[in-house]
């Protein structure tokens, strides 16, 4: 019987060791351990958040990264197509241009040349006048006697003149 | 030997009981079955004192005949119950004990000696204040077997109000010093290694409070988890701290303080109080004005309300025998296949010598069985206190 039955002496004793660990512990250790252990899964949870985060962002760099890198790509065909097609354009109106100059040239030309050839034939009218009137002026500083072989004399001179030019 | 035998039989009766008990507990241990303690309770106090007192009937015959023969129900019984001295070992025919002190209050007076005094029967004299003789002794027969009482000048025996430091008391102040210190060393250990990994003790609790706020006290308590977390913590750990030391046999541990029905007793009254004293309205409205049953059971005859009340002071009830229970079954299993190793021995020391393998593989599964226990048994009364304090705090919806 002495089994089931509580003993006042212990039933004090347990309720006085019992209320000072209690009491100790509640007081004094659990607020530290409590705090401790919501401080530090506060933690645990803020860096997994920032971790979660910081992947997160990596991703949407690489993603940012391969966009930029593919307008980069566009951009630079973009580019090349761009300075071909320019450089085709220059090189037709290069081309437009040196027919142009060249067929200026070429009239310039031409027209210098028939410039040329007019002074020339001028020269060459203004000689032959000169010409024919220094002949005038022999034959008539030599006082022609017949009128035939003033003729015949004239002639000859004409066709030397003629042969001369020619 | 006739004597003898009849104690080894209620052992081995005992031990049958404690074991079927604890296999049926484990079964349903988490349906907090109330019946099948009320049932072992029932076994206890009805079938198992019924056979001590009629070893006690013809005890006188044959007393003389008996005492040199091992006594396996007065040893597993002098573990198991409370003593004045502390036995630690028999040496040549010694025994080496530690006394430890007696303080009685007795009509209004403080008395305080040691044990010493009054062991196997020898009488302590001492002066009143008044200066008329005092006398006490521990009676080994009779209704206060064991116990310190007051020799009347008449003759007659007087209990005082005893509060000595029994091995109980000793074995309680050892392991609470034991876990204040721990919990000192953990908690300073928190505050040097703030926000950093546990380590050492520190290591070894943490898994423990944790499993204790997240798996005990807040799927059951709900969000005012918190107020009760510094009671279920130190519950848990007085518990778990308490059945391990009962298992060491060595001084000073293996005082039986968790199979003690004053120790549980009062571990119950703690959550009985706390329960009661913090209930909302709403735990108290389910009590006396159960919603959902008919108002015939109420009125005029208050039934429901009558077997919630009972309700209220059974499950602390219940509490307390299951702890105290399992420890004091679990205590006697492994007690008595080492006491087989005597018995058979006393017989043919052949036989025991046999025997004591068989046995020690046997105490060995017992004992392993018992640090199962020894955890389960602080998981449960822990749990079970966590579902009281979660019906007390429950708000209304």
């Amino acid at each position: 019987m002495e089994l089931i039955t509580p003993d006042i002496g212990l039933l004090f004793w347990m309720t006085v060791a019992f209320g000072i660990v209690f009491f100790v512990i509640a007081k004094f250790a659990f607020p530290i351990i409590n705090g401790m252990l919501k401080k530090r899964e506060e933690k645990i949870n803020d860096a997994l958040e920032l971790a979660e985060r910081t992947h997160k962002e990596m991703e949407q760099l690489q993603a940012d990264n391969e966009a930029l890198l593919k307008q980069a790509y566009e951009e630079r065909a973009n580019i090349i197509n761009e300075t071909k097609q320019i450089c085709n354009s220059l090189i037709e109106d290069a081309k437009v241009k040196a027919n142009e100059e060249k067929d200026r040239i070429i009239e310039s030309a031409k027209a210098s040349i028939e410039h040329e050839k007019m002074a020339a034939t001028t020269e060459v009218k203004n000689q032959i006048a000169d010409i024919s009137l220094k002949v005038a002026e022999k034959i008539l500083a030599k006082s022609l006697d017949s009128d035939k072989e003033q003729l015949d004399y004239i002639n000859r001179l004409l066709e030397e003149i003629e042969e001369n030019n020619n | 030997m006739k004597y003898a035998s009849k104690k080894h039989h209620d052992v081995v009766f005992f031990c049958i009981i404690a074991f079927c008990y604890q296999t049926t507990v484990y079964m349903i241990n988490r349906n907090n079955s109330i019946i099948l303690n009320v049932i072992f309770l029932i076994c206890l106090v009805f079938l198992f004192p019924n056979n001590i007192m009629a070893d006690s009937d013809s005890k006188e015959n044959i007393d003389k005949e008996v005492e040199e023969k091992f006594n396996a129900g007065e040893l597993i019984f002098d573990h198991i119950l409370d003593t004045y001295d502390w036995h630690i070992l028999t040496w040549k025919g010694k025994h080496v004990s530690v006394y430890l002190p007696i303080i009685v209050i007795s009509e209004g007076e403080l008395y305080c000696f040691s044990s010493k005094h009054i062991h196997h029967g020898h009488q302590y004299h001492t002066k009143n204040k008044h200066g008329d003789d005092v006398t006490f002794y521990i009676p080994e027969e009779g209704q206060y077997e064991g116990k310190v009482v007051r020799l009347m000048d008449d003759g007659s025996r007087l209990r005082p109000i005893d509060i000595s430091i029994t091995k109980t008391v000793c074995g309680l102040l050892v392991s609470c010093t034991l876990l204040i210190v721990v919990f000192l060393l953990v908690a300073k250990s928190y505050s040097e290694r703030e926000e950093k990994a546990p380590k050492g003790l520190q290591a070894l609790i943490e898994p423990l409070i944790i499993y204790v706020r997240d798996d005990i006290a807040r799927p059951n308590i709900g969000k005012d988890y918190e107020k009760y977390l510094p009671y279920l913590l130190t519950v848990f750990f007085f518990i778990l701290l308490n059945n391990v030391l009962g298992l060491i046999p060595f001084f000073p541990f293996g005082a039986n303080i968790t199979g003690n029905i004053a120790v549980t007793a009062t571990l119950a009254l703690f959550t009985f109080f706390i329960t009661n004293l913090t209930g909302k309205r709403h735990y108290y409205q389910d009590i006396f004005n159960t919603p959902g049953v008919p108002w015939w059971l109420k009125f005029p005859l208050p039934l429901m309300p009558m077997i919630e009340l009972i309700g209220c002071f059974v499950k602390p009830f219940v509490l307390a025998v299951r702890l105290f229970a399992n420890i004091t079954a679990g205590h006697i299993v492994v007690l008595g296949f080492v006491c087989m190793i005597f018995i058979i021995g006393e017989m043919s020391a052949l036989a025991g010598a046999g025997m004591s393998v068989f046995s020690v593989i046997l105490a060995i599964f017992a004992n392993c069985l018992e640090l199962l226990v020894a955890y389960i048994q602080a998981y449960i009364f822990t749990l079970l206190s966590a579902i009281y304090f979660g019906m007390a705090a429950k708000e209304e919806h």
